[in-house]
């Protein structure tokens, strides 16, 4: 067991350097130089001041050294500080993963329960209407791009019915703080919807595929030789087969839930962790960027592996090997 | 005479197929299959594989796949097997011993599988009372499949179908796989069936097998009942077989004839 543990620390480090020389790689080779982004456009500035910034930013040591610094710091907790918006990139972080984990944990929640559901409703009654509806949803909805259903979502529920706000996370011109709660729920139901909404799709489409195994297995055709019923067959041998992997799909989904909620912040001006991800990467806002980018590795390397851990402890064939 | 438990009359199982397009054609499985199984008596069914055996079974416990479309009549105990008397009757009055070990739930302790579909109030006390019957110890009830061997498999298998109520008892191929030893204990629980009163319908392709503990012994060929034969007959050189199918069938046996057969009939 320490051995286990050990061994996933070491492949989290090596994850995270990984990640973090990746990212940093691409940032250097994107054409957005971080000086002319912060400076924008104010033609006000000396080439003597712009050279003194460069300098002051570390940018005219090479790659390498830079790369060192920035991660001779963040060993000792520092993540420096983010350009665009001059706090420390712990601070702004800290702000926006709030408003990202809401927004991820009602997706999650509600495909898991959802998605589940559908899933074992089509498996169930395989090739008539609740399975083709079911179907045609779950391929639709996975075959359409989160951003541009996001779209779909604003152009329909926003102009057309103007049922709910445009975008950001409260009223335009009111100060955080003066935010009532109601006025953050109406914010938050759109892209809530839109990242839920496809979420429900992978795993409706995931549970009816396992369903449809455990109906057609061996086990099942016993169990109707047996007599049992349709609901017996559910309760007895349906869903402890299913919800194994069902679960472990749940967790393992945390990759594919962190890059839709970037899509659907983005498309709503959500000020969540997606959105602050793709502002660094415009603005070349580089410690913010690399911040970011290892937390969201963090964050799905954890999804992974509670997801092998709850595998482990739910499945007897593997709980009882040791 | 005793009761006729089971009677199949004029049976056909046939399975419908797209061929190419939206035209269909049926593809037979079984057709004109008469048979009968008695109180007390173990009637074996043999054939090669693909001969309907297995079908046979789907089609009295109403198990086929969807596609497969079920002509003739099938009467448990004098009234027709209609899938209403079937919600009734299967678990209960009709047993199923299935072929595979993989017919046991993986993820269910194996004590609790043969507890279903007994009344919960004494479900404990008679599966313990099973387990005991089959030489399987209380501990192994909280077993999970993979941990069994497969003789005891079996064992656990034979409990689920014994039920107090049990009339007919299907066994398909329940041997494969086991030693000597193993194979006369699963044969010995069947005669020990039949001297209850239930009638065993016992399919195998297990020729020896089927001559050793049933009286009666159906030869199935290509989807068609060839002939019933008494057990007793398949001994020797199988001079006292009636039909010239079953006599090759019990010739082309290594310790027997090995011979190839098909010279003396014709189709």
């Amino acid at each position: 067991m320490p051995r286990l543990v050990l061994l996933r620390l070491l492949r989290l480090a090596t994850l995270l350097i990984g990640v973090s020389v990746l990212a940093f790689v691409l940032v250097r080779n994107s054409p957005i130089d971080p000086v002319q982004a912060y400076i924008g456009a104010d033609v006000n500035i000396t080439d003597e001041q712009l050279a003194r910034l460069r300098e002051q930013w570390g940018l005219d040591r090479s790659p390498v050294e830079q790369y060192l610094a920035w991660a001779g710091t963040l060993v000792q907790g520092d993540f420096g500080t983010s350009t665009l918006y001059k706090a420390p990139v712990l601070d702004v972080m800290g702000a926006r993963f709030g408003a990202s984990l809401a927004l991820m944990g009602v997706a999650w929640t509600m495909s898991g329960v959802l998605g589940y559901l559908l899933g074992v409703a089509a498996a169930m009654h395989r090739g008539r209407l609740a399975d083709r509806v079911v179907s045609w949803y779950s391929y639709t909805l996975s075959a359409t791009p989160t951003f541009w259903l996001g779209i779909v979502f604003l152009v329909v529920f926003s102009v057309w019915l103007g049922w709910f706000p445009v975008g950001l996370a409260g009223p335009q011109g009111v100060p955080a703080t003066d935010v009532t709660f109601a006025q953050r729920l109406h914010h938050f139901v759109l892209p809530a919807l839109t990242l839920s909404a496809v979420g429900v799709a992978n795993i409706a489409m995931h549970t009816r595929e396992k369903m449809t195994d455990v109906l057609n297995s061996d086990y099942v055709a016993f169990a109707r030789a047996r007599g049992e019923t349709t609901a017996q067959i559910f309760r007895n041998h349906g869903f402890r087969n299913s919800v194994v992997p069902a679960t472990t799909l749940q967790f393992a989904y945390f990759a594919e839930l962190f890059g839709g909620s970037v899509l659907a912040e983005t498309v709503f001006s959500y000020p969540g962790l997606g959105s602050t991800l793709t502002e660094a990467a415009l603005g070349g806002d580089v410690p913010l960027l690399l911040g970011i980018v290892l937390v969201s590795a963090l964050f799905v390397f954890t999804g992974n592996l509670i997801a092998d851990v709850v595998n482990a402890a739910t499945d007897p064939r593997i709980r009882r090997r040791a | 005479m005793s009761e006729p438990i089971l009677t199949v009359s004029e049976l056909g199982v046939g399975f419908v197929q797209y061929a190419g397009g939206l035209r269909t054609r049926t593809v037979t499985g079984i057709a004109g299959l008469d048979l009968e199984v008695r109180e007390g008596e173990v009637l074996a069914v043999i054939g090669a594989s693909g001969s309907g055996k297995t079908l046979l079974a789907q089609a009295i416990l109403g198990i086929l796949p969807r596609n497969a479309d079920v002509t003739g009549e099938i009467r448990f105990r004098g009234e027709r097997l209609t899938a209403a008397r079937r919600r009734r009757t299967l678990g209960r009055e009709i047993s199923y011993i299935p072929q595979s070990v993989t017919n046991l739930d993986p993820l269910m302790p194996v004590g609790r599988q043969v507890r279903i579909g007994l009344d919960p109030r004494t479900a404990r006390q008679e599966q313990r009372r099973l387990f005991a019957r089959y030489d399987l110890a209380d501990e192994v009830a909280g077993l999970y499949p993979f941990e069994l061997s497969g003789g005891m498999l079996r064992r656990v298998l034979f409990a689920t179908s014994v039920r107090d109520t049990v009339r007919l008892i299907i066994a398909d191929e329940p041997t494969p796989g086991l030693h000597a030893e193993a194979v006369a204990e699963v044969l010995r629980h069947l005669r020990e069936l039949a001297a209850e009163g239930v009638a065993v319908l016992l399919i195998t392709h297990d020729i020896l097998s089927a001559a050793a503990v049933a009286e009666r012994v159906a030869v199935m060929n290509g989807g068609r009942l060839v002939t019933v034969e008494s057990a007793s007959a398949f001994t020797g050189d199988g001079d006292g077989l009636g039909h010239p199918f079953a006599r090759d069938l019990w010739r082309a046996l290594p310790q027997n004839r090995f011979s190839a057969g098909g010279v003396e009939w014709h189709w």
